[in-house]
């Protein structure tokens, strides 16, 4: 209950990509939101976020509007990991995970112990802690991507919005970015991130939210919302659907 | 540590500078006549407590101030072309400080400052009507050093049309420090109260280095830290102009070398950069000085020696 939207309408320039959604986003889960290119995702994942401002609706955390919610507050609750992020000079890994702490810290950034053992940790669970004395500009888009999820880890919220956070990672780094959410999941996070691969998503992922041209077609367990119907109308595609032989979660096969 | 180390080397290097200014010249002097121009009596009083000390001391502030300004404006348009220079706004500056002068000539001195604070503050609107808040690194940096030459003709035609006694007040306004005392150094000790100002800004400036939308989502107000860092920078740089007129690219470079040196947390850059602008303008000075005594060019021009090469360097280096 602590996320949901309300007939949210939101988009660029007065143009609407998500139209009059309502969605509650079920807390302590894994959620993908899943739909073609355009569909509406990375938007409405960033109203969530607060970038973006409804032009019609409310969006509501812990039952209050969250575009009244003061700034400070919800950066402790909710934090995002965008698509794409600045390179920014003369920054070095581990200052750029101490900036994850800054709605914590005072007015001069000044980090406690306390703050140093958490960035510790999340450069540790995003497995970049070899690369703390590095500048980021030096790094490849796959490390540069891990950082940025250890400086959205140390802000330390129990919900985490990311914007397709697999784009430029390669497989084996997917498959432990996946496997975090499940352990930050067990530890109590709810982890909403829009998602490409639907095959990830139904494996990794406890509740998916489908999108298509900015509305919600359908939602729920993998096992539910994955159908042979629903992958013809939404992604316009006949496929055939499986139990994956391992995590024994559907997964889809395009004929 | 070796941020510490970088900071105490500048400032022992600034201290360095001071002393050579204090000594080098038209007359040369030594450690003991330095020591006894801080004495009324002495024949080098004047030479040093109403000449050069002031002078290196109004470098000092100019120096840190300048390059102050350029960072705050590089770091919240996260351009690393910009600074007030390069953008117009210092010689936007300059031009409302001439028309005031030449215009209204009987006006009071005291009113200087906010006539560059308001010339600095236009061009700086202007310049964003004209590429709006979303435009490319270059196009804002082209569009700006158009501006900036502009304004700067602007200022050569007032001083070229406008009778000879008002040409004398103008002698200001072209990048030098030549002929500035203590009279200058007080109308400029106000305006550092903006320096705690900028400083405070230091976290945030690190944040919106991050992007909007992270930064958004760290808990910072874009518009209103943009607002404040920008009116800061406007509010310093319009201070040194209607001191010693525009002097290009001090702006620009100060921070350049300063994240070399000490890297992009501006809770370091800040201040780091302060001191390389106050080293690269006293050196100007002192260079433009004694290059051919007693004749003197102005710090202004050495600073577009190097400026002018390193700014079509970054412009070429970003994309």
């Amino acid at each position: 209950m602590s996320l949901s939207t309300h007939n949210v309408s939101v988009g660029y320039h007065g143009q609407a990509i998500v139209k009059n959604v309502s969605l509650t986003l079920p807390e302590g889960k894994i959620i993908a939101l899943l739909g073609p290119n355009g569909c509406g995702k990375s938007t409405l994942l960033k109203a969530m976020a607060r970038i973006l401002t409804p032009m019609g609706g409310e969006i509501h955390w812990q039952g209050n509007n969250l575009h009244s919610t003061p700034s400070q507050y919800l950066a402790t609750q909710l934090a995002l990991l965008p698509q794409t992020q600045p390179i920014p000079e003369g920054i070095k890994v581990k200052d750029l995970v101490a900036y994850g702490r800054s709605p914590y810290t005072g007015f001069w950034g000044r980090l406690t112990k306390e703050d140093h053992k958490i960035i510790q940790q999340a450069m540790e669970q995003a497995g970049v802690t070899e690369l703390s004395e590095q500048f980021v500009s030096e790094l490849s888009g796959g490390q540069r991507q891990r950082v940025w999820l250890a400086m959205t880890l140390a802000q330390d919220t129990p919900y985490l919005l990311l914007d397709e956070p697999t784009t430029y990672m390669d497989l084996n780094h997917q498959v432990e970015l996946m496997n975090l959410f499940k352990t930050l999941n067990e530890a109590g996070k709810t982890i909403i991130t829009v998602l490409h691969d639907i095959n990830q998503a139904a494996r990794y992922c406890n509740h998916l939210v489908v999108m298509k041209a900015g509305e919600i077609i359908t939602q729920g367990e993998p096992e539910s919302v994955l159908t042979k119907e629903l992958l013809e109308s939404v992604f316009s595609v006949t496929a055939q659907i499986h139990t994956d032989p391992v995590a024994h979660t559907p997964m889809c096969i395009v004929e | 540590m070796k941020t510490l180390l970088s900071s105490f080397l500048l400032a022992l290097l600034v201290a360095f500078i001071v002393a050579l200014s204090l000594s080098l010249g038209a007359v040369s002097l030594s450690f003991e006549q330095i020591l006894s121009g801080f004495d009324a009596s002495s024949e080098f009083y004047f030479t040093i407590h109403e000449y050069r000390l002031p002078r290196s001391i109004l470098a000092i502030l100019v120096g840190g101030m300048m390059a102050l300004s350029g960072a705050l404006v590089q770091g919240v348009i996260r351009n690393p072309l910009a600074s007030p220079d390069v953008l117009g706004v210092s010689q936007g500056a300059g031009l409302a400080a001439v028309i005031l002068m030449t215009i209204f000539p009987s006006v009071s001195i005291f009113w200087l400052p906010w006539a560059a604070l308001s010339g600095g503050i236009i061009a700086a609107l202007f310049l964003w009507f004209l590429c709006g808040s979303h435009s490319g690194a270059i196009k804002l940096a082209i569009t700006g050093v158009a501006m900036a030459a502009l304004y700067s003709s602007a200022v050569d035609f007032l001083m070229l049309t406008k009778p000879l006694e008002v040409n004398n007040a103008l002698l200001w306004l072209t990048g030098s420090l030549w002929g500035r005392g203590w009279n200058q150094i007080t109308m400029l000790l106000p305006w550092l109260v903006l320096i705690p100002f900028a400083f405070s800004l230091a976290k945030r400036l690190n944040l919106i280095g991050l992007g909007d939308d992270v930064a958004t989502s760290l808990g910072t107000s874009i518009s209103m830290t943009r607002l404040w860092a920008l009116t800061i920078a406007v509010g310093l740089t319009a201070s040194c102009v209607s001191i010693c007129g525009p002097i290009g690219f001090l702006g620009l470079i100060a921070p350049h070398l300063a994240r070399r040196l000490v890297g992009g947390r501006h809770q370091v850059l800040l201040p780091c950069t302060m001191l390389v602008g106050m080293v690269i303008l006293l050196l100007a000075d002192l260079v433009a000085r004694i290059i051919n005594p007693p004749i003197e060019l102005s710090a202004g021009i050495m600073t577009a020696i190097i400026g002018a090469p390193y700014f079509l360097w970054l412009l070429f280096k970003v994309r």
